[in-house]
């Protein structure tokens, strides 16, 4: 047989929407020459659940556990981004309490979302012990948010004017008890464990590239856009509740083991943020005043003058951005989410197609983009 | 290659099995150590020196039964087969139960508590639960294939099991091509897991194919350079006399082999043994398919690879497959590297060897050899699952970089090394310590 007589095909292969690392009901269809993919095309939108209409038909405070079901999570940080646009709008006074109370509950969440991002990660990249291990510490915080306010997930606890329920002493030693047993854990496990294996960093650095300016075009926002080496952090840049008077860092990816903004760096930063966070605990554990931990009024109903108002948090994906329209009643007229997966994982294929990337080259990528699919369809 | 391999050794293992029933219960008696004993001699040994106890019922006559000489023919095929298969079985299940404690143990778990005690029986439920499920055939499988690529699979492996000791004596058939049929017949698994993935009809199937074909057929020839370097240095493919050379023929003058110390062994034999046996070890892992070179079954990407449309038993064959090969590369590493089963303690090895030992110290001696190998394949099973539980996975074009760029040059230059050790020594290991070649 001669060499112009063997024909290849192209293959048209469809990952997902059942697939273990698609991190939910996300669909691939990708075209491969053997491994390598020349193309690759996201499909979205099985989880959709009509976060925006629902809205519209209930008043103020009974949206808040909608918002818990975007990004489950991190549902804390929803929950603030939804409380921070109507406090906005409404005008309304949160007491010092909870916005300490506030700033510890969002920077825990946080932690739990960076290890789910960290254990999962391990997982996409064939590393199994690195999810348990981060479980096991996930664990201890979703103890600590059963306690506050009965749920591991859905908390729906930080609300319009304040919080659902006081911290009591007891929740307040755990939060200590918690930050002294999780410090060094970052350094002496995961970063042994994980971070620094020549295999992880050979499968992550220089894979799924994404150039600064690119990212920013993208509108992809949070840890994934500060891999690229970009300083922006809405708890700094925009400062909301107290993050004016905490100090903190804002890492950024370095390109250390490979080019700037790969998934290597995506993935340090997460690493990197989860220290800060347990420094931003400690600092509102210290801080935190006497008082009530609820506006009294708002607790009870929400009624903003007519208006428009936005309003955005960093939270562990990126920024949660709430658009609301009130037309003088309880029930808001519109309220439109801008959630930081959905941006995030739009630029996918572009990634796919700037670089060779090969099958289990997108699994590492759709990883270190850390997505939600609850977010992403709402 | 492996075609030409195939007749050959085919001839030679029909070869090995006619002769097994010869003269090996005089040559076990005589004490001598020329290869051709098997499995069953040291059975129908064990058993007609100790004899059936008197309160067996029927022990008259099934002494009577062994005595005769229709015993080796037939009955110790039977038992040989149904030693070999069942320990692969017994193995399996035992493997897999311990590959769940370990990796419980080293992630903050408990793993399986509930099925007896400590979950040891869960295997056993797991197994009957894969035998009591519905076989799914896919309705645009291609059938056939699809039916005999979990036999072809395990067959595969099975059949490499023939020319493996056990222990002193304990071998189903000491081929003279030993070594080379355990390289050859790997070839047949190959076969088996490319028919199970083009039969399924399933591009993920179809994948992880590929990837297991790319990656068995790329580090045979790793395994193939370990194998060639330890037949130049021993002088022989047989496993038995490539273990026997490892006993340091110690006052070896009235023709018995007593047994040495640790640097007898294959491994320290020359500075390049040492390289080559952990090129060895990192090669055998992708020969089995495991982490980090478990790219044909990854979960993350393809789910579960060329098996993920099979159900039930033919499910349970693979993994049987699968589990078997890795207590068959951690074997033959014993056998060409770590002394098979010489302890490495001069008189534990000594005892029952030598015309003068007594019935006792004979048994003795053969159960202390039994343990010694298989604690010897079990702690590299051991450190094979270690590994799958603490690395993340490579990824295709990193697998075949480290086969064809780091273990091929490596392993090369070990055995243009160690024929060169070999030249210039005489023999010798580093210690200076003679093999003593007639």
């Amino acid at each position: 047989m001669t060499e112009a007589k063997i024909r290849t095909e192209e293959m048209l292969l469809n990952m997902g929407p059942q697939h273990p690392s698609t991190h939910g009901v996300f669909r691939v269809v990708v075209r491969t020459d053997g491994e390598l993919i020349l193309e690759s095309e996201s499909h979205i939108g099985y989880l959709h659940r009509c976060f925006e209409k629902c809205a519209e038909g209930n008043n103020y405070l009974q949206v808040v556990p909608y918002t818990d079901r975007m990004d489950y999570l991190c549902a804390m940080m929803n929950n603030w981004g939804y409380a921070v646009a109507v406090e906005k709008l409404a005008g309304i006074e949160v007491p010092e309490r909870a916005e300490y109370i506030r700033v510890m509950v969002a920077e825990l969440n946080r932690v739990a979302s960076h290890l789910l991002a960290f254990g999962t990660y391990g997982l996409d990249i064939g590393a199994i012990t690195p999810f348990l291990y981060a479980f096991r510490d996930r664990e201890r915080i979703l103890k600590i948010f059963e306690k506050l306010c009965g749920q591991r997930l859905n908390y729906s606890y930080v609300r319009v004017g304040g919080v659902t329920f006081d911290m009591t002493e007891e929740i307040l030693a755990d939060i200590e008890a918690f930050c002294d047993y999780f410090d060094p854990k970052i350094i002496d496990e995961y970063d042994n464990l994980l971070s620094y294996n020549g295999i992880f960093i050979s499968r992550t650095a220089n894979v799924g590239v994404m150039p600064a300016d690119l990212a920013i075009s993208y509108g992809v926002t949070g840890p994934s856009l500060r891999g690229s080496g970009v300083q922006r952090d809405l708890r700094r840049d925009a400062p909301y509740g107290i993050y004016d008077r905490l100090e903190f860092d804002v890492p950024v990816g370095t390109g250390e083991m490979g080019q700037l903004g790969d998934c290597w760096d995506r993935y340090m930063v997460r690493m990197r943020e989860m220290r800060q966070s347990i420094r931003l605990v400690r600092q509102a554990l210290a801080g935190i005043p006497e008082g009530p931990f609820c506006d009294k009024k708002a607790y009870r109903a929400v009624k903003p003058k007519a208006g428009e108002t936005y309003k955005r948090v960093e939270g562990a994906r990126g920024e949660v951005g709430f658009y609301i329209v009130s037309d003088g009643t309880n029930i808001p007229y519109r309220v439109k989410a801008r959630a930081p997966s959905f941006s995030n994982i739009s630029i996918l294929d572009k990634l796919t197609s700037l670089s060779d990337v090969m099958v289990a080259d997108l699994v590492a990528i759709i990883g270190s983009l850390d997505i939600v699919l609850g977010e992403v369809d709402r | 290659m492996n075609l030409f391999a195939f007749t050959t050794i085919f001839a030679q293992a029909g070869k090995g099995l006619g002769e097994f029933a010869g003269d090996y219960s005089s040559k076990w008696d005589a004490g001598t150590y020329d290869g051709g004993l098997v499995f069953a001699g040291i059975i129908k040994w064990l058993v007609t020196t100790w004899g059936v106890p008197e309160w067996v019922p029927l022990s008259s006559i099934l002494n009577g039964v062994l005595e005769a000489s229709v015993f080796p023919e037939i009955g110790a095929l039977l038992i040989t087969i149904g030693l070999v298969f069942g320990f692969v079985n017994i193995f399996a299940i035992g493997a897999v139960w311990s590959e769940r404690k370990v990796s419980a143990h080293m992630q903050c778990r408990l793993g399986p508590m509930e099925v007896g005690p400590h979950g040891i029986l869960q295997t056993v439920a797991d197994g009957l639960k894969l035998l009591a499920k519905e076989d799914i055939i896919p309705r645009l499988a291609d059938k056939p294939l699809f039916a005999l690529a979990p036999a072809i699979v395990f067959a595969g492996v099975l059949m490499r099991f023939v020319p493996l000791p056990f222990g002193d004596q304990l071998i189903a058939s000491d081929l003279d091509l030993g070594l080379f049929f355990i390289a050859a017949v790997g070839a047949v698994e190959v076969l088996g897991v490319i028919m199970a993935g083009w039969s399924s009809n399933n591009k993920w199937s179809l994948f992880g194919t590929i990837r297991t074909a790319t990656q068995m057929v790329s580090y045979e020839i790793p395994i193939g350079l370990a194998f060639i370097t330890v037949i130049i240095c021993s002088g022989s493919f047989s496993l038995m006399e490539i273990v026997n050379q490892q006993g340091g023929s110690l006052n070896a003058s009235d023709g018995y082999v007593y047994g040495g110390w640790i640097w007898h062994w294959n491994l320290f034999r020359n500075p390049f043994m040492l390289v080559l046996s952990i090129t060895y070890f990192i090669a055998s892992l992708a020969e089995c398919k495991r982490s980090p070179f478990d790219l044909p079954e990854a979960e993350s990407e393809l789910v579960s690879g060329f098996h993920t449309e099979y159900t039930g038993m033919r499910f349970a064959l693979f993994f049987l497959a699968e589990y078997a090969a890795m207590y068959l590369v951690a074997a033959v590493a014993v056998v060409i590297f770590l002394g098979g089963w010489w302890s490495g303690i001069y008189p534990l090895d000594a005892l029952g060897l030598g015309p003068e030992a007594t019935t006792l110290a004979k048994t003795l001696g053969l159960l202390i050899k039994i343990g010694v190998f298989l604690s010897k394949a079990f702690a590299l099973v051991f450190v094979q699952m270690w590994v799958r539980w603490t690395l993340p996975r490579i990824r295709l074009d990193q697998m075949m970089y480290v086969c064809w760029k780091v273990l091929l040059p490596i392993s090369l230059v070990c055995l243009i090394g160690s024929c060169l050790w070999e030249l210039a020594s005489g023999g010798a290991s580093v210690f200076g310590f003679g093999i003593v070649v007639e």
